[in-house]
Formats: structure tokens, C-alpha cells, sequence
């Protein structure tokens, strides 16, 4: 019979159906299969599953992939992305309505770019006039101020540094967005003039720069990985798209290719 | 065509089949198999040599954990329509092999995905999953050990915390 250390586990009975299992212990498993038949038909079970998996959607990987995932097309867009942001920028410039400029496309359901954009203008107006409390956290304390809104937003942000465009970090602070726990960052000019970024979690795709005009008020909103962005400052076009592309140009660098867990 | 795209053009119709049990939806699958692909692009300078293939893998399970994470976050708004498509298909209502996989936590039906559907070895799942071999094997064994207590019609024991 099976002596006390050829018993077999789960550990081993998974291993031997999935083809795991070292040669040397292959002949033990079977024997002890045959002298277990409750073991025999967990077996028997596991294959079962595994071939009803395959069945169901193992002919996904026999059609022909959507045309929109062309590595040649995806190219076109991913390093032509910055690039590509003044011929976007052109195309997006809209009318004077804030929030209703998306193509009409999505019409029933308001899309993350006008929801995001339309809350971030909101958010500007409200504390860009703010002289005593603009801020929760300060610029100066901006390690503390990184981890606490990384954390409270569920994905790893850092506010870019943008002193080398002439505008200083004043601090951040935290605010309800459309999809959750937003992070906002306030930046001033010498002379006083504000900027802010505003930062959540969406489910859109990653986007270049997309501008967004008011009277006062514009904004460019844009996607990398899981956040939206929305950078939003006076209505000068040229101006607020050189601080949306150097803060854009920062995240993307950023952004690492999240390998591992 | 460079190598590597070569390589990530090879792999879309795998990464596809992997997505589509994973996220047991054909619409939400494509949309991350995009995702994975524009990310996958983005870093070529990243990428050092080493498995194409497992490196969209690692991409795809990090991006679908994210997208389920975020839901978790809010209100589901999803109409009655979605949620059927989601965890029905043709058998809908029976006890079929998707309903199966809905039962199990993300982390246990990412890795039984990945063995028996994509033919990865459970080095390659460790590594896709960021995790020791022995949490892989104990993950096998209750993504198993659930669906055959689902299948064989057993309430399940333990709801998927979301």
C-alpha cells in the first residue's frame, strides 16, 4: 500500500491536472488515484471544468480581432499623442457652453471628459478667489500631500512641478468628483494668476489634451491610464495649453507600465 | 513592423479569449484588451527583452483588478440589460461554466484563467500575479474546488467580496 509519505494533496492533485507535477512523482499520484476514488473523481471534475472553460471561449481567440486594435493604428495614437495634441486641440475648440462641447455621440449619458471638465471649472471658480484657504495641504509640504491624495483617490498621483513654466505649487486639497475621491492642485504665477489640476479615477481610454472654453474659464482635459485630468486656468488658449502640455508631458513620463502587482 | 509589435500583434487574439472569461463580457473585454495594448505601446522603451506575451498578460490582470476596484467604488448603474449579458449567455438561468466563474474572487479566477485557458505554467501566473507559486497553487485549488460546489449545486459558501 501508500506508505505515510506518498500522500498526496490538493497541491498535488492540481499540479497533476494541470501537467505540474515533477515526473518522479507522477506514478505515486496515480496509484493513490486508484486507491481513492473520491480523489479520483475530484479529478475528473477539475478536467471537466477546464474543457467546459475552453468550449466557451476558447473560440474568442479564432476571430478576427476589431479593427480598432491594429497595432499600426494603436501606434498613430499612442506616440503620436503629443504630437498629435494641436491637431486635437484645433478639432475640440468649441462653443461657448461649457460641458455640452462632446461630440453628440453620447448624448444620453454625459461622457468622464464632460462630467470631469464641468466639476473641475466648477472647483476653480470656487477656490481660485480663496485668499486665506485655497488649499488643505500646502505646496511646501508636498511628499504629504502626494501620498495622502494618492491614497484617498486609489491610484498613485504626484502634482507636477512646474516651476521651471513660472508657476509655483500653492497646495492641494480633496474633493468629490464624478467617479469618486478627486485630487485637486492649485499653481500661481508671480503675478498671482491661477491654475489648477484636477484629478480622478476614470474608466475612458487614454486620451491627448482636449480643450474646453467658457467666458472666463478653460480647460483641457485629458486621460492617462486610469485618471482624468483637467487642467483649468484663465481663458487664454496659448497660455493654458503651454501649462497643460508640461504638466501632461510629466504624467506621461510618470506613468509606469504597471508590471508585477 | 518591428519585433515587438510583431510580438503584441500575435497575442491580441489570445489576450482577447483571456479577457472576454475574465470580465465574462464581450464589450468590457475589448475595452480593456485596448487598454492593455495602448499601455503596452506607451512603455516599449520599457520593456526590457523578457515574454511579450506574459508582460500583456501582467498588463490585462492589472487593468481588469483596477477597472473592478473603481466599480466597487460606486453605485452600480448598470441597466438590468448589462448585468444579464454579463453573467448570462446562451444558458442563461441554468448553472452554467460562466455563472461558475462569476462566483470566484478576482484573484483565484485571473489564475485558473491562465493555466487552463491560456496554457501559462504557474511560474508564469506567480510572475503574472505578483505572487509565490504556493499562493497560485492555493488559488487553483479553491477557484476549483468553488466551481465544482457551484456546479454541483451547492449554495455558494462564500460570497465574493467585491
Amino acid at each position: 500500500m501508500i506508505d505515510r509519505d506518498q500522500i498526496v494533496g490538493e497541491d498535488e492533485l492540481n499540479a497533476y491536472v494541470d501537467g505540474e507535477l515533477p515526473a518522479d512523482r507522477r506514478a505515486a499520484v496515480e496509484a493513490w488515484l486508484a486507491a481513492h476514488p473520491d480523489d479520483a473523481t475530484k479529478v475528473g471534475a477539475w478536467r471537466k471544468q477546464a474543457e467546459l472553460i475552453r468550449e466557451r471561449y476558447g473560440a474568442v481567440a479564432d476571430e478576427m480581432p476589431p479593427q480598432r486594435f491594429s497595432v499600426n493604428r494603436l501606434t498613430r495614437r499612442s506616440y503620436g499623442a503629443v504630437a498629435a495634441a494641436a491637431a486635437v486641440v484645433a478639432a475640440f475648440v468649441a462653443g461657448s457652453v461649457l460641458g455640452w462641447t462632446v461630440r453628440g455621440v453620447e448624448a444620453a449619458r454625459p461622457s468622464d471628459l464632460t462630467l470631469f471638465t464641468a466639476d473641475a471649472l466648477d472647483a476653480y471658480r470656487l477656490y481660485v478667489v480663496e485668499v486665506r484657504h485655497p488649499v488643505e495641504v500646502p505646496g511646501d509640504q508636498r511628499p504629504h500631500l502626494d501620498a495622502w491624495l494618492s491614497k484617498r483617490v486609489g491610484s498613485p498621483l504626484h502634482a507636477p512641478e512646474l516651476d521651471k513654466i513660472g508657476l509655483k505649487l500653492v497646495g492641494g486639497r480633496l474633493l468629490p468628483g464624478p467617479t469618486g475621491p478627486t485630487a485637486f492642485f492649485m499653481y500661481e504665477t508671480p503675478s498671482g494668476e491661477r491654475f489648477t489640476l484636477y484629478c480622478g479615477r476614470t474608466g475612458d481610454h487614454d486620451t491627448a489634451l482636449r480643450y474646453t472654453t467658457g467666458p472666463q474659464n478653460a480647460a483641457y482635459y485629458w486621460v492617462d491610464g486610469d485618471l482624468a485630468y483637467v487642467l483649468s486656468g484663465p481663458a487664454e488658449q496659448d497660455k493654458l495649453h503651454a501649462v497643460a502640455q508640461a504638466a501632461y508631458d510629466q504624467i506621461d513620463r510618470r506613468m509606469p507600465p504597471e508590471q508585477g502587482g | 513592423m518591428s519585433e515587438f509589435h510583431e510580438h503584441i500583434k500575435v497575442a491580441i487574439p489570445a489576450l482577447r479569449r483571456y479577457a472576454q472569461a475574465l470580465t465574462r463580457d464581450a464589450e468590457t473585454a475589448d475595452d480593456i484588451v485596448q487598454d492593455t495594448l495602448v499601455r503596452a505601446l506607451r512603455s516599449e522603451h520599457l520593456f526590457h527583452g523578457g515574454d511579450t506575451r506574459a508582460w500583456l498578460y501582467t498588463i490585462l490582470t492589472n487593468l481588469n483588478r483596477n477597472r473592478l476596484r473603481s466599480l466597487s467604488r460606486r453605485p452600480v448603474l448598470a441597466p438590468i440589460k448589462d448585468s444579464d449579458a454579463a453573467t448570462g449567455g446562451p444558458e442563461a438561468g441554468g448553472r452554467d461554466i460562466t455563472r461558475a466563474l462569476d462566483e470566484l474572487a478576482e484573484d483565484q479566477r485571473s489564475a485558473l484563467l491562465l493555466v487552463v485557458l491560456e496554457g501559462l505554467t504557474y511560474r508564469e501566473v506567480a510572475e503574472i500575479q505578483g505572487v509565490p507559486i504556493g499562493t497560485v497553487m492555493s488559488r487553483l485549488a479553491r477557484a476549483r474546488g468553488q466551481i465544482k460546489a457551484y456546479l454541483d449545486g451547492e449554495r455558494p459558501t462564500l460570497r465574493r467580496v467585491k
